[in-house]
């Protein structure tokens, strides 16, 4: 299973808040959060967002609200994978368990440019930059992790 | 190697004799806790999974709180389908307006929550109940609904970082500073996967609403949960209170943590934290008379919307009024608070002071409704977070601080210290 898009780059702290803003929190629908996703950090992202891109920031992505609402709107924007060099735990667990992909590379995380071509192999946790040739190797998920991405998600992985 | 209090209780709700950190583990849950923006989505998660029960009917609660007395049609969609769920499953602990409160300050005031549970809440505070000697971590919606439907959650067992409190706070220092200070030492991912134990003489000296106060921010911090050793005040405010038999926990002698943080609380000064990230702190020294002239302030939440809150509010607003052009809203953080403050004649001293009082609502603190800041404005509130955004326009202001401190600083219309009023 591979991502492969442009990079959208961000900083430390991208907090939920500016990922989808509470004032939109009155709606669970996937494409109504899309359409305000990124909104309070960087306006542009809707309108500039392919369908594959990838999202790159630095330390402590998706810190604050546990909002499910914030890893939705982010995969239903089209956003294949997140990379960052950590990630707030409770963004970590929602992302896994919605089927979002993220992983964690530091230096991925810091060399990485906005508008840089990025291809993920989510097998391997091999990052290649093709604008700049550079390879990076992620922290691979653990089986347990890989089992629940694999059955699609954590209510597919459990037993009713 | 001995194990942390939270290590202890993940070990016991995991059945286990033994658990260390990094082990991925499944837990039994005592309870599971939902609100009205994150339940809807667990609700549709478990709809279209096919689950048709849930695992306990009274080991759930759903508290409509976030954006109700409905604040619009499409929050009144997500309460009704919130409701409907709740009735169709019979759920004991749902909380409908009239009965609802702020989630955090409800769930400890009913006894739902107590010493030795393990908790999840789709809520990021739901780490407040850690006051109490529970294990008590914020989770999303799809966790919201599997917990639900199984009972069970997994979890990673998380390392730990001892904060250990010394001496008494002194002055106009409240369970707001405490842990303002800690998350100004150690930053906002600074307890990142791991737990906060607090411990230490100090731990005497702080009331149970320090104690929520204090474990409510853990998260702020990046922490999965924040922890109290159970002792005679844990005691003493659950007794005919909790439901279920309490278990103490703690933590061995000779159990490990990744770091020490040492905090004298008799040194501590009311503490500010300025934006947009609460770890820019500042002692009310450091700032200056007339620096940060404010438009709103705001007393409550789930942070500091407890009656010891209220109660340091009206001691500083009594006899005096707010500033011009300042607009002060107090949110109690339920009907019995609200019933408290009102009997205690908490509510004349705001009314008379030119605050208003709201029913319980988490409203503002995350930008909903009553009390949304206008383009340039800035806000003292008693909140937890002050992120781009965060109560209204993305180029308004937020500062964190205790309700004496923004109790004086709606009188003067700066941010003040207290003491100097």
């Amino acid at each position: 299973m591979n991502a492969h898009g442009m990079v959208h780059k961000y900083g430390d702290n991208v907090d939920t808040d500016v990922i989808i803003p509470a004032r939109y929190l009155n709606t669970s629908s996937h494409k109504e959060l899309a359409a305000h996703c990124m909104e309070d950090i960087d306006k542009d992202f809707v309108s500039r967002v392919k369908e594959g891109d990838i999202i790159v920031a630095e330390k402590n992505f998706g810190c604050g609200s546990s909002r499910e609402h914030a890893p939705i709107a982010i995969k239903a924007s089209g956003v294949s994978c997140v990379i960052a060099s950590t990630f707030a735990r409770i963004f970590y667990r929602n992302a896994i368990n919605i089927g979002l992909p993220i992983l964690e590379c530091d230096a991925a995380a810091q060399e990485i440019q906005s508008g840089d071509d990025v291809e993920v192999n989510f097998d391997t946790g091999v990052i290649t930059d093709h604008t700049t040739g550079k390879t990076y190797q992620a922290q691979p998920f653990p089986p347990f992790i890989q089992n629940i991405i694999k059955a699609g998600g954590l209510l597919n992985s459990i037993e009713k | 190697m001995g194990m942390t209090m939270t290590q202890k209780i993940l070990a016991a709700h995991a059945g286990l004799d033994k658990v260390e950190a990094g082990q991925l583990i499944e837990a039994k849950l005592d309870m599971v806790l939902g609100n009205d923006i994150t339940s809807p989505v667990a609700i549709n998660e478990f709809e279209k999974c096919g689950a048709s029960s849930v695992f306990d009917k009274d080991r759930i609660a759903l508290v409509l709180d976030h954006f109700v007395p409905n604040k619009d049609i499409k929050a009144a969609e997500q309460c009704r389908q919130t409701r409907n769920f709740a009735g169709k499953y019979d759920i004991t602990n749902f909380f409908d307006v009239g009965q609802m409160g702020i989630e955090h300050a409800l769930l400890p005031e009913q006894g739902i929550v107590g010493p030795g549970d393990c908790v999840i809440g789709a809520d990021s505070h739901t780490c407040t109940y850690g006051a109490l000697g529970a294990f008590s971590t914020g989770v999303g919606s799809t966790d919201m609904a599997a917990g639900m439907i199984t009972g069970k959650a997994w979890f990673k067992v998380p390392s730990a970082i001892k904060v250990v409190l010394k001496n008494k706070p002194t002055g106009f220092v409240a369970g707001k500073d405490v842990i303002l200070h800690l998350i100004g030492e150690i930053g906002v991912d600074g307890a990142l996967y791991q737990s906060l134990e607090f411990t230490g003489d100090g731990v005497a000296a702080l009331s149970m609403d320090d104690r929520l106060c204090i474990a409510n921010m853990a998260i702020e911090a990046g922490a999965k949960n924040g922890i109290f050793p159970v002792d005679d005040v844990t005691r003493a405010y659950c007794e005919g209170r909790f439901r279920r038999t309490p278990v103490e926990y703690q933590a061995d002698e000779d159990a490990e943590y990744t770091r020490v943080v040492e905090i004298d609380l008799g040194t501590l000064r009311p503490t500010v934290s300025f934006p947009h990230l609460p770890e820019n702190t500042r002692t009310i020294d450091e700032i200056g008379e007339t620096e940060v002239k404010i438009d709103q302030s705001v007393i409550g939440s789930c942070t500091n919307g407890r009656m010891e809150d209220l109660r340091a509010a009206a001691a500083i607003l009594k006899g005096r009024k707010v500033a011009k052009n300042v607009r002060c809203i107090v949110i109690p953080g339920t009907q019995q608070i609200y019933l408290d403050a009102m009997h205690e004649g908490l509510l004349e001293i705001f009314i008379k002071a030119g605050a208003v009082v709201s029913t319980p609502t988490c409203g503002p603190c995350l930008g909903g409704y009553m009390g949304i800041l206008g383009k340039g404005e800035k806000a003292i509130s008693t909140t937890n977070r002050n992120f781009v955004g965060r109560m209204g326009h993305v180029e308004s202001e937020v500062y964190l601080a205790s309700p004496a401190v923004a109790a004086a600083s709606a009188v003067t219309g700066y941010i003040t210290d207290p003491a100097k009023l």
